[in-house]
């Protein structure tokens, strides 16, 4: 057997308890490479010729692409902002992947934090570049600097009438000191002529003809491909297994065996039938014949999680914020909502099943990787080959989506695992459909017990939120240590909706069941309970569901991020208010509408951003239809406006699967569901017309590949409400429960 | 077992298993990976090809029930993106993550080789077995019109 040593060391830069960084962004998993990043990474900025621009003599510019592309756009978004400093003609532009190197880029891509980590970095970076060609250029023609002008990707020498492109300065203007970049000047916003402006997506060409490269797609000579049967439970492992009918299968080429690792990367193990393509791998897999160890968790169930959820709710739980009395509040509201929400395990579903690429030479190893995390993947290819970091090279590949599940580094480290046994032949580790949907991360299952009260005016009194989960933070802390409710509040731990009186409590709920983060993380969930009860409060106060929000949120003001108060921005009240404002005016809120259509609304701040959404659903034989969505977002200056509207149109189709479809469910300690015929996707044929309304800030930009999602399944709950009298306190939504 | 087909307008004969999916001769025997996998089972529709002009689930066709047919992949619909659907595709900036667009235009161009000008209910029947988790399904039909309207020759739709 193949043996991993420790990968379990790991290090929270960031928890998810940040609304600006849900995912956790800094991993370190060797003791020494933990030692040597303990200065919590300070990078000091590189020369940008060295990092981030390449020009050629002959003009030709290449922008380097330090995050991941799964489908956000940041691709485009990106170098956008190179661009811009640069004076460059966009069209002219390449982009290409940064290579793995921790020393330079902050490879993590995820939490919605790209363009709002790398906007200033990179305007940074693009001016510094384009003062040394200004300055490149002064001296060339030996004249002051003041009267050379960046354009169209050259410098101009006005009264001269000369011209030098980058090309020809860039030898010079490379060689020369770097600016500060913290006083370096950058370009007045009213000049932009990319940022701001509707950018078609960089690789849309190779994405339309079939040529762009995913994980799964690589193809290094003398490929050879392996599928790995894992034990159906989770915590279980191999106990024994015989290949022999295994290995007479045509074009299997080996069967072997891998060790679990616990933790950090959270491997299974299991047995690998490596094989000379997919297809003979799988066919080998069909006939291993196995003995599993089932493990501690063989007895969990969705139906036990359920009883341990209302044994928890029974008593108090953890308190986590406790503003006034909101006990005595809620004894003397005149008007009191008591309500249970529950909300199920998700599964991510990319449509590129996990799967990673590798080969372990004698001198070095490389990786091809649709990763989140290159730097993780690195660090663990390096600590399975025991080779140094500097000698494995790791391409990240374009991802068939992302939304969190690959931040983890499981597929990689297994197929690292896997590598050491095909000597120096390149290996990839495929999962098939039913691996990915039974051995993901999944988004964690929780149970809301709200309370609350409106007084005799109407107003809110009370806002009492009990949660019990099975929190991700206590995936990588059993102990305890990281505050397991820290994962699991965010927004939904200081909301805008003003009330003194104002009580959060937690209790963790054990299970066997791997928990990460899904696209828009604890908000998919807290979205969902905030908007829905603030709803049921509002009916509860007769009043509009539009003006109560707008009442319950009040003044102007900033609202601080409870869980991350140094670093988390505040809620803005002024921002919240004017989209849901903005969302109601584009809706025509409190129009009429056709015959059996109604309206719910919702809006939530996540990862620094402001949503809000108006849906229009109809309900017919315990069947709801989606007719419209009409968003606003606030998501600080708008960079590439056409991939806001973008991500918010693919989050609302997220957002549609987990209110209608997804529900992953446990028995016998395993996943019930394992393709699409048992976890339903949304399809075109139930897809809304989405009206995307961008608002054009000049604030610092925010994250928005999330923000979009959290505010879906309240709106339309909320519009069912409307319409019917029902009140949907369960996802997905149940035909019984539309009865 | 040597089996010979038309692909992408060439004769082409591999030696595989009989019953091995046409899926996995595409992307692992001839390494022409634009034709995905995304199920396994014809749920999905990421390795949508043409058989004899037919869309079809490449991940559950036998390559034995291939031989002496015509197939087209992505690889074989332009040979510089200038398909008008692919033209579409892009000007009404569809993909996100893309995986699954090879076989959403595999089935667009199906759907409009039989329906010039389909209307959403036609694009409702002839799409809903191509998933895409990034959500682009409202980019989807409106390139499909757009590809509708260039290839009937009408002046460019706002659609």
């Amino acid at each position: 057997m193949t043996t991993a040593s420790v990968l379990n060391r790991r290090d929270f830069l960031k928890t998810g308890a940040s609304a600006g960084a849900a995912l956790v962004i800094g991993f370190h998993l060797s003791p020494s490479a933990f030692a040597a990043s303990a200065a919590d990474q300070e990078k000091k900025p590189a020369n940008p010729f060295t990092a981030w621009v390449r020009i050629t003599p002959d003009n030709q510019v290449t922008l380097i692409l330090g995050k991941s592309e799964m489908g956000q756009g940041i691709m485009t978004a990106l170098p956008m902002i190179l661009a811009e400093e640069l004076y460059l003609d966009w069209k002219q532009v390449r982009i290409e992947q940064a290579p793995t190197n921790p020393a330079i880029y902050e490879h993590g891509t995820g939490g919605s934090g790209s363009v709002a980590g790398s906007w200033t970095p990179l305007r940074q970076a693009g001016a510094a570049a384009r003062e040394m060609l200004i300055t490149a250029a002064a001296q060339h023609w030996n004249v002051n600097r003041d009267t050379c002008k960046p354009t169209d990707g050259g410098v101009l020498h006005g009264a001269r009438k000369q011209f030098l492109t980058y090309g020809e300065l860039v030898d010079d203007a490379a060689k020369l000191p770097v600016p500060d970049f913290n006083t370096v000047p950058l370009k007045n916003s009213n000049d932009f002529t990319i940022v701001g402006h509707d950018q078609k997506r960089f690789e849309a060409r190779a994405k339309s003809t079939g040529t762009a490269k995913f994980g799964i797609d690589s193809r290094p000579d003398g490929l050879v491909y392996a599928v790995i049967a894992r034990c159906p439970v989770f915590g279980g492992k191999l106990a024994k297994f015989d290949a022999t009918k295994a290995k007479t299968v045509p074009g299997v080429r080996d069967v072997i065996s891998i060790d679990p690792v616990a933790a950090g990367a959270f491997t299974t193990g299991g047995v690998v039938v490596i094989a000379d393509n997919s297809w003979a791998a799988m066919q080998g897999r069909k006939v291993l014949d196995i003995t599993w160890d089932e493990g501690p968790h063989a007895s969990e169930s969705s139906a036990s999680l359920r009883k341990q959820f209302v044994e928890n709710a029974s008593k108090p739980g953890k308190v986590f914020r406790n503003d006034g009395d909101a006990d005595s509040a809620l004894a003397t509201g005149a008007k009191k909502v008591d309500i249970v929400y529950e909300i199920p395990f998700a599964a991510h579903a990319c449509m590129e099943p996990m799967n990673c690429t590798v080969r372990i030479g004698p001198n070095g190893a490389e990786a091809w990787v649709p990763t989140q995390a290159p730097q993780w993947a690195q660090d663990i290819i390096a600590e399975v080959s025991k080779l140094p970091k500097e000698s494995v090279v790791v391409h990240t590949t374009l991802m068939g989506g992302g939304f969190g599940r690959r931040y983890q580094a499981d597929f990689v480290l297994e197929a690292a695992q896997v590598a050491k046994a095909t000597g120096n032949k390149p290996v990839m580790v495929l999962w098939t459909r039913e691996d990915d949907m039974q051995h993901d991360f999944y988004r964690p299952a929780s149970y809301h017990h709200m309370q609350g009260a409106v007084d005799a005016q109407g107003n809110l009194a009370a806002w009492k939120h009990f949660q019990t989960s099975t929190s991700i933070a206590a995936v990588w802390d059993k102990d305890g240590a990281e505050k397991p409710e820290a994962s699991e509040f965010a927004t939904a731990a200081f909301i805008p909706y003003q009330t003194k009186n104002y009580r959060i409590e937690y209790t963790l709920a054990k299970s066997g069941v791997p928990r990460a983060w899904w696209r828009s993380v604890e908000h998919s969930s807290s979205g969902f309970v905030v908007e829905s009860f603030i709803d049921e409060l509002a009916a509860a106060a007769g009043a509009d569901p539009l003006e109560f929000r707008l009442r319950a949120i009040g003044d102007d003001r900033k609202i601080p991020d409870f869980t991350n108060p140094k670093e988390g921005k505040p809620l803005d009240t002024a921002r919240q208010k004017a989209v849901l404002k903005l969302a109601a005016e584009k809706a025509g809120w409190g129009k009429p509408l056709p015959a059996g259509v109604y309206r719910g609304i919702a809006g939530y701040f996540s990862f620094e951003s402001y949503t809000a959404g108006v849906a229009e659903v109809s309900v017919k034989d315990g069947q709801v239809k989606v007719h419209r969505i009409v968003y606003a977002v606030d998501c600080g200056r708008p960079v590439n406006p056409n991939g806001i509207v973008a991500q918010v149109e693919g989050a609302a189709i997220y957002g549609v699967s987990a209110f209608m479809k997804d529900a992953i469910t446990i028995d016998r300690g395993r996943v019930e569901q394992s393709n699409f015929n048992n976890y339903q996707m949304p399809r075109i044929n139930e897809t809304p017309k989405i009206e995307v309304h961008v608002v054009n800030s000049t604030e610092e930009p925010t994250g928005i590949g999330e923000p979009g999602l959290p505010v879906i399944a309240p709106a339309v709950c909320n519009a069912i409400f409307a319409g019917t009298g029902k009140r949907i306190r369960r996802l997905p939504i149940r035909a019984e429960d539309l009865a | 077992m040597a089996i010979t087909f038309t692909l992408n307008g060439k004769a082409q004969t591999v030696d595989v298993s009989p019953e091995m999916p046409l899926l996995w001769v595409l992307r692992d025997t001839l390494n022409m990976t634009g034709t995905k996998f995304g199920c396994g089972m014809a749920l999905c529709g990421a390795c949508t090809v043409h058989i004899n002009g037919e869309p079809a689930r490449s991940c559950s066709t036998p390559v034995s029930s291939v031989a002496g047919k015509k197939i087209t992949t992505i690889e074989g619909l332009s040979a510089d993106g200038t398909h008008p659907v692919q033209v579409a595709w892009m000007a009404e900036d569809v993909p996100q993550c893309g995986y699954c667009q090879s076989g959403q235009i595999m089935s667009a161009v199906a759907l409009l080789s039989k329906k010039s000008n389909p209307t959403d209910a036609d694009i409702d029947d002839a799409m809903s077995g191509n998933i895409c988790r990034c959500g682009t399904y409202q980019r989807i039909r409106k390139a499909i019109h757009r590809a509708a309207t260039m290839q009937t020759g009408k002046a460019t739709s706002a659609a």
